[in-house]
């Protein structure tokens, strides 16, 4: 198999991050279709969880929301919102959170409720919080899935929907927040990583073929990258042809 | 013993101008017919509640009938934007839109207390987050034995709550199972309950997982086959997701958002059966 889009990288890269977790709670769109992506290939033991209620969800195809039929069908268990969020996801059992984001900034806090258009035009809606502060907050550790530009890797947000680590290191424990928070950003040019020291995001690897100088361009802040920038493996056959089957099915 | 009814005259008794009313169901058994009917009364200046707004607000909200929204998630899943519940918003088209904004564990809560008879319920949430800074319903509260501070968010009671159900027998007690999200708790916060039900039957076989309304929390029931759509109900109907994403350029456009309504509410008559 020859060739592939930026978004069948990114998912693809998306989907490996879940190599070694148990169970993950999972966004609608490109986390829903990363995560559905590991349990074809590296991780087929994945546990998805889907805020609608469906706990071990082993959906077919790829449910267009998060309440399509087919997740409760074949989950585990289906229990209520309110003791999806307070029993599974608050009381810190779910071990990796998926989320996507409308704007990112360099200490990966993500915003998804309004968007600033300048002095003359009312703030721009969004769909809003949905489960991402909890998520952010609660699971074990986080991942985002987020397509690369200026429009979404901003120097600062119009709004903090949900706190990735704060203004830097120590700001999740000041916070009280319990998980490890975001681990990674994978995007459509390569991975972001926090800094060990700082908790800023850091370029780490990049996909085959794309620059350091295309990463820099699409990133709204003064991008830091790592001393020795890694190349992601690219995507298999294997991978490609059971993300192709998913997105046709 | 609840009242069965049509659903003309279950809305039209249980919903009125100024109420704060939820329509509850997490994508699933979205109670769309009661919503129409409501639009086809024209009750107005209504306070909706709802987690995920959904195209079911969407359609209230660019119908004019909505003073405020309390909500944690606004879009269409999957497909993108609630485009009235935008322009309301950033707009004021048709008419401005007041929003009290949670986040789903956030609102999920706000029902818990209000289903327990509490003032507030306790939370590890909103922590580090925009979000109490735009509402009044967001506050904290320190534990008497730990000292931890924790978010509280105040209880949600509604004047009416309406949902869909899969069964309700003829006394009016009401079954439903699936994905069952907050219907439970958003019914026993409510003053008044309206169910809509897939079918009517003389005896409620028992079902592993099932949630039962029993027939006193229950004030009115109507039968209307169909009534989720474009959501659906588990066992009668699959989600119409061809809808959800046919309803994105419909929505984006004020007129044609209006002559929809037209065609497929406003003119068409109640389906409730007896």
């Amino acid at each position: 198999m020859t060739g592939w889009t930026p978004d069948e990288l990114m998912t693809v890269n998306a989907a490996r991050a879940l190599a070694t977790a148990k169970t993950c709670f999972v966004g609608i769109g490109l986390p829903s279709t990363a995560a559905n992506l590991a349990r074809r290939t590296i991780r087929p033991d994945l546990v998805l969880i889907y805020e609608s209620g469906a706990l071990g969800a082993k959906p077919t195809r790829l449910p267009l929301s998060i309440g399509d039929g087919e997740l409760a069908e074949t989950a585990d268990a289906v229990v209520s919102v309110p003791e999806m969020f307070n029993y599974w996801l608050q009381a810190g059992r779910i071990d990796v959170g998926f989320l996507g984001a409308a704007q990112l900034d360099r200490h990966a806090n993500i915003n998804t409720t309004v968007v600033d258009r300048g002095p003359d035009r009312p703030e721009g809606r969004l769909p809003g919080a949905g489960g991402a502060p909890e998520i952010a907050a609660n699971c074990g550790e986080v991942l985002i899935v987020l397509r690369h530009s200026t429009r979404n890797f901003v120097d600062r947000l119009d709004f903090v929907t949900s706190v990735g680590h704060g203004s830097g290191a120590g700001d999740r424990e000041r916070l009280g927040l319990r998980g490890r928070g975001p681990v990674a950003v994978i995007t459509d040019l390569g991975i972001l990583r926090p800094d060990t020291g700082t908790a800023e995001l850091v370029l780490t690897e990049l996909h085959p073929d794309v620059t350091v100088e295309q990463a820099r361009a699409a990133t709204g802040w003064p991008l830091k990258t790592a001393d020795a920038i890694g190349t992601t493996v690219p995507p298999t056959d294997a991978e490609l042809s059971a993300l192709r089957a998913l997105k046709a099915a | 013993m609840t009242d069965i009814r049509t659903l003309h005259d279950a809305v039209a008794e249980l919903i009125h101008d100024g109420d704060t009313v939820a329509m509850e169901g997490f994508t699933h058994l979205i109670p769309f017919a009661a919503a129409h009917e409501v639009i086809r009364q024209g009750i107005t200046d209504l306070t909706l509640v709802r987690m995920t707004p959904d195209v079911i607000y969407d359609q209230l909200i660019g119908a004019g009938l909505v003073r405020k929204l309390v909500f944690s998630w606004g879009g269409n899943p999957g497909v993108g934007s609630l485009h009235r519940f935008r322009d309301a918003v950033e707009n004021g088209w048709p008419r401005p839109l007041e929003v009290d904004e949670h986040s789903h564990a956030g609102m999920a809560n706000r029902y818990v207390a209000g289903a327990s008879g509490l003032p507030f319920a306790v939370l590890r949430g909103y922590r580090g987050t925009a979000l109490p800074d735009r509402t009044d319903t967001v506050s904290t509260v320190v534990c008497p034995f730990t000292g931890e501070e924790l978010a509280a968010v105040a209880a949600l009671n509604p004047d009416v709550t309406v949902i869909h159900a899969q069964r309700a027998d003829r006394d009016g007690n009401v079954q439903l199972w699936g994905l069952t999200g907050v219907q439970k708790e958003a019914a026993l916060a409510a003053k008044r309950v309206l169910v809509t039900v897939e079918e009517l039957v003389d005896r409620l076989d028992s079902r592993p997982g099932a949630v039962v309304l029993p027939h006193w929390v229950v004030t009115a029931v109507a039968r209307v086959p169909g009534g989720a759509h474009p959501s659906y109900a588990a066992g009668y109907s699959v989600r119409d997701n061809d809808f959800y994403q046919a309803w994105d350029p419909i929505a984006r456009d004020r007129e044609r958002f209006a002559a929809w309504i037209r065609e497929n509410v406003l003119t068409t008559e109640g389906t409730s059966l007896r």
